[in-house]
């Protein structure tokens, strides 16, 4: 077991290393072109050169990749061209809002589709199973603008019962909060009760299942007692994965409720071309997508005792 | 003395592909909501291809007096805009057409060198093992640790239509629609090909332990030939499943592109970018959002469910 996650840490810091080089690369590579981005596209080829040469990107490469990574890790993000603060300082309430959001759809999406996966997933091939797998499909099919799209001519045209941004202007409001969760809720949800639903499936047809069965135990406790705790360790380390897709991947809802999320800063600073806040953003979600897995790894190794005692 | 001929041991026929098709498709006939299914998707791929056999007005042809026009209201011509009209006074519906030519031909496009990418990398890691799965499985490990916006918005930024890159693509003498597309394609490859080399590699190290494998090793065939002409073929099951899901994914990308205006430039009839472009207008849009979000929701449902029942028919037989 402490082998096994040894070697996993081993490799994700591998990994992890090797995706900063070429996020070094992509947006620091090119000291010409990253000298116009900061400076901005007007400035003359002196203008570069002096800042190129004043801000030490004209050492060596490998120089400028240890002191990028070693101000990544200190904290020393540099300053954002388009609101002329530290990236760090305007980042971490962006952040904070994201994580609001996230946590709020995790809970949910985690809540629904275990009881729907489970409910479905007992009964094999029955009629519930058929109208939840039906169902998880057709909301999964539904991009957060297309269900954004309709949710707002419902909720916010139609009936007006609540706000069509959700930017918190006057302050955090719950009302703002509904929408947005609700719309990534919907796109979610059904892949986790799908994995739910099949986890659960290959459980109730195990030998130790029908065993409990046979020997009597009503449905009810064989479901609970003896299925269960075996069936939710793959939906569960696979719902870890979820984060990294709730920090980066909810751009378009931030984007289309206008939530001020750290999603969306990094959407607005990439058209903007702010090239210290796209790659500190990058460096984030990248970081924690690679530290989601592993938890999700060692997670289910730890939760399998087949894995565990091997 | 006689010499006999002895006849050639009798090959079973196999029949011809279009057969083949035709009767896997009516297998679809058992599944209710897989006919569903694909009746979505032959419903869109019947506009795409022929867009230009219907009535249409021009998808690109703005009109100064009909901005923003809800559904069935009359055009000054004395026709209908059937699904009203956009903010700058173009047809709903033609451009709802015309784009979903764009969002098939760029989405297929795409699907297609991901998948022939992943699985060019997923077989030569099946089969060779060693060294090349080691490197291949850890380049492809670093793609699939990106989060794929984080990985679009890197490679669109530093290599988008402005960049060194999409100058020269630009300077080979295409349109800029051209030019965007292929950076789509590129980005959306590095996304997804690490997938799809994985699943290949997983289905290739179960099928190399098999007689036939070892049959053509022995008969001295080059390791191209099992690969492309043994492996391939016979994992196609998974694969066939698998693209259809993918495929929605590639096209809820590409809307998801247009919509954060990443995607093909203007003016072209790209759903995403027809709901970003009038979503300004708040209430007065509902309709010029609505059909676009409805046209995208189907296509993909349709995919959806053709995976689906797919897939349950597999694993039946």
């Amino acid at each position: 077991m402490l082998l096994l996650a040894g070697r996993r840490l081993a490799s994700m810091l591998l990994i992890m290393i090797v995706i900063s080089i070429l996020l070094f690369l992509a947006f620091e590579g090119d000291k010409l072109a990253l000298a116009g981005r900061v400076l901005g596209q007007y400035t003359t080829m002196e203008g570069k050169l002096h800042w190129i040469e004043e801000n030490g990107y004209n050492r060596p490469l490998v120089v400028r990749y240890i002191s990028w990574l070693y101000g990544f890790f200190t904290g020393d993000w540099k300053i954002s061209a388009q609101y002329n603060r530290p990236v760090l300082e305007f980042l971490a309430p962006r952040l904070a809002n994201t994580a609001i959001l996230g946590l709020c759809v995790f809970i949910i999406t985690a809540v629904i589709s275990l009881i729907l996966g489970v409910l479905a997933g007992v009964n094999e091939g029955g009629l519930r199973d058929r109208v939840i797998s039906v169902i998880s499909v057709i909301t999964t099919s539904f991009p957060e603008f297309a269900s954004g799209t309709f949710l707002v001519a419902i909720f916010v045209f139609w009936l007006d019962w609540l706000p069509g941004s959700s930017s918190f202007t006057n302050g955090f409001s719950v009302k703002e909060l509904v929408l947005p969760v609700t719309v990534l809720v919907i796109f979610n949800f059904g892949y986790y009760t799908r994995m739910t639903r099949a986890s659960m499936a290959e459980v109730m047809t195990s030998q130790y299942v029908r065993t409990a069965i046979l020997k009597g135990l009503p449905p009810r406790s064989v479901v609970v007692k003896h299925a269960l705790r075996n069936a939710l360790i793959a939906p569960f380390t696979v719902m870890i994965l979820q984060l990294n897709y709730l920090l980066s991947g909810i751009v378009v809802t931030e984007v289309f409720f206008a939530y001020d999320g750290f999603a969306k800063a990094m959407y607005d600073a990439a058209l903007f071309g702010d090239t210290y806040v796209v790659s500190a953003c990058a460096m984030v979600a990248v970081f924690v997508a690679v530290l989601s897995q592993f938890i999700s790894d060692v997670g289910y190794t730890y939760l399998n005792p087949r894995i565990r005692f091997a | 003395m006689t010499v006999t001929s002895v006849p050639a041991t009798e090959m079973p026929k196999r029949r011809p592909l279009l057969l083949r098709i035709l009767k896997s498709i009516t297998l679809l006939r058992e599944s209710y909501v897989g006919m569903f299914g694909a009746v979505l998707v032959l419903f869109w791929l019947v506009m795409a291809v022929g867009a230009d056999l219907f009535p249409l007005r021009d998808p690109l042809a703005q009109s100064a007096p009909d901005l923003l026009k809800p559904a069935l209201s009359l055009a000054p011509d004395g026709t209908t805009y059937w699904l009203g009209t956009d903010d700058k006074g173009r047809d709903i519906l033609s451009r709802l057409i015309f784009g979903s030519r764009l969002v098939l031909f760029w989405s297929v496009l795409a699907t297609v060198v991901a998948y022939a990418v992943g699985m060019l990398l997923g077989v030569m890691a099946g089969y060779r093992g060693g060294w090349w799965d080691e490197v291949i499985s850890f380049i492809g490990n670093v793609f699939l640790s990106f989060p794929p916006m984080v990985l679009f918005l890197v490679i669109l930024t530093n290599f988008g239509p402005t960049s060194s890159m999409g100058q020269y693509i630009g300077s080979l003498g295409v349109g800029s629609t051209v030019v965007s597309g292929v950076i789509i394609i590129v980005a959306i490859t590095f996304g997804t090909a690490p997938q799809v080399a994985r699943i290949v590699r997983g289905l290739v190290l179960d099928l190399k332990t098999r007689d036939y494998i070892a049959a053509a090793e022995v008969r001295g065939e080059s390791p191209l030939y099992i690969m492309l002409v043994e492996l391939l073929p016979n994992a196609r099951g998974p694969l066939i499943v698998d693209a259809c899901l993918r495929l929605g994914y590639v096209i809820i990308a590409i809307a998801v592109l247009g919509f954060l205006s990443l995607g093909l430039p203007p003016p072209e009839p790209d759903w995403g970018k027809m709901i970003a472009e009038v979503r300004g207008f708040g209430a007065m849009a509902s309709n010029a959002m609505i059909w676009p979000a409805m046209a995208i929701s189907s296509l993909v449902l349709g995919l959806n469910l053709l995976a689906d029942a797919l897939r349950e028919i597999s694993l039946r037989d």
